[in-house]
């Protein structure tokens, strides 16, 4: 599954990449919201993760918390969640 | 001589020590020391029962030399740092203890100060004097909104928060205030609990009593002059009586002596062998970890074996038992439910848990549990 599938679109830069590999349910999912506690209003958040919920976790997270999902993409052995902070 | 010095004396240092004692205290040149900030052993698992069942604080303590093996010392005193390059441990007062195996032992603390107007307005349980204000607070309630919620993940005792909207929703019904009150469960995650399985047990149960589940609600702020608590999420919940699960963090010196990263504080732990940070010599256990478990005293209790066991062969010159040795993630908890009935959660990292069916025996179990830790558990009985 990909948001960023479109060759042409770019991701704005990310501000902060948070390294939640090896971390269970709901490890990168709360390493998320301490980089988005400690962030500001348009910081672009990268979170890698190996947790199988976390790709659904993640985002309903961030819809209900009024963020943006700009990107999630399976990488090589984990996936990549881009978020970028709305308020 | 072999030092091996114990910092904590909660469930893990104490069962720890007492192994060791047994595995290698005859030996005159091994001395085990534990270090602890009171001296007094505090069973923990005990104060919900102050809020919801006639427990009394003065028996969930006991001084911890009473708990201790002969062959083990004891010192009582505030650790300030610790000193790897010298093997040594400094204490507030300036006393200098060295060793060459250390067990941090140190479990963890918690914080409400870091959420404004904790203090003034959110109960919790994670005290006997909180728990009995809580008791107090409920006597006085008679109807209205109660909030259950959790500021800040990891936290002692998962089940707890669950627990207590059970337990409050059992006795707002004995007392007839139900249908004059609303219960509100909030979870920061997108469920009742994080394990799946113990989650897809309580959901159904919290909608059985009524008891409203708010899910990625995790408590930013409370305003006191509303009377509401606010989520990071951006919602917010009118409350009558708040309960709050405090933040918690590792002890302070782990992160001034650069054993663990702030703001957790919670050591970086081998899943297996419990060395902390590949020290061949430094071991951690109980709610100190930063393995992804249940902080609870069970955890500590299953892991005491491991670190004694590869303690105790190093002290020998041997190759430590791989069975003993190796930690598999095991936890074993009770689940209260409310009216009388409880459940088991039994589960290591391979193997999640599967509770069963709520019932009475579970809750006596328990029950039972709380009246012969003192006999059983320190002393690496059981």
């Amino acid at each position: 599954m990909t948001l960023t599938s479109d060759p042409t679109t770019t991701l704005p830069s990310i501000t902060r990449t948070v390294d939640a590999r090896g971390s269970y349910c709901p490890g990168p999912l709360m390493e998320l919201i301490r980089a988005i506690r400690e962030g500001a209003v348009g910081d672009v958040i990268a979170v890698w993760s190996t947790d199988k919920g976390s790709k659904i976790d993640i985002p309903k997270w961030v819809e209900k918390a009024g963020h943006r999902l700009l990107a999630l993409e399976a990488r090589e052995g984990y996936d990549e969640i881009v978020v970028e902070m709305a308020r | 001589m072999k030092r091996i010095l114990i910092l904590g004396g909660g469930v893990g240092g104490t069962i720890v020590a007492n192994l060791l004692a047994r595995k290698v205290g005859r030996r005159p040149d091994v001395e085990i020391t534990v270090v602890d900030q009171t001296g007094q052993h505090v069973y923990q698992p005990g104060f919900m029962y102050i809020t919801f069942g006639h427990e009394r604080a003065a028996q969930l303590v006991r001084p911890e030399r009473s708990l201790l093996d002969d062959r083990v010392k004891v010192v009582i005193g505030e650790v300030a740092r610790v000193h790897e390059g010298q093997r040594t441990v400094e204490l507030s007062d300036g006393r200098m203890l060295g060793y060459e195996y250390l067990v941090l032992a140190t479990g963890s603390r918690i914080v409400p100060e870091e959420i404004p107007y904790f203090a003034e307005e959110a109960h919790h349980f994670y005290t006997a004097e909180a728990a009995e204000r809580l008791r107090a607070a409920l006597d006085a309630f008679d109807g209205g909104k109660i909030v259950i919620g959790i500021a800040g993940l990891p936290y002692k005792c998962p089940p707890a928060p669950l627990e207590v909207s059970f337990l409050i929703e059992s006795e707002l019904r004995q007392r007839g205030l139900r249908e004059k009150s609303e219960v509100h469960f909030c979870s920061p995650i997108g469920r009742a609990f994080t394990i799946e399985t113990v989650s897809d047990m309580a959901t159904p149960i919290l909608e059985e009593k009524g008891i409203e589940l708010h899910t990625f609600f995790n408590v930013e702020a409370i305003d006191p002059e509303r009377k509401v608590v606010q989520s990071l999420e951006g919602e917010e919940l009118p409350y009558d009586l708040l309960i709050l699960v405090p933040p918690h963090r590792g002890a302070q010196f782990l992160v001034d002596s650069g054993l663990a990263k702030p703001p957790g504080g919670w050591l970086p732990t081998d899943r297996a062998t419990l060395q902390v940070g590949g020290r061949p010599n430094v071991y951690a256990l109980g709610d100190a970890t930063d393995l992804p478990l249940s902080k609870a005293g069970s955890t500590a209790h299953f892991e005491a074996p491991v670190v004694a066991e590869r303690i105790a062969a190093a002290v020998q010159g041997r190759e430590p038992k791989a069975k003993e040795a190796t930690y598999t993630g095991r936890v074993m908890c009770f689940f209260e439910i409310g009216d009388g009935k409880g459940t088991l959660l039994r589960f290591d990292y391979d193997h999640p848990p599967k509770p069963p069916k709520p019932n009475r025996l579970w809750h006596l179990g328990k029950i039972v549990f709380n009246k012969t830790y003192w006999h059983t558990v320190p002393r690496g009985r059981v």
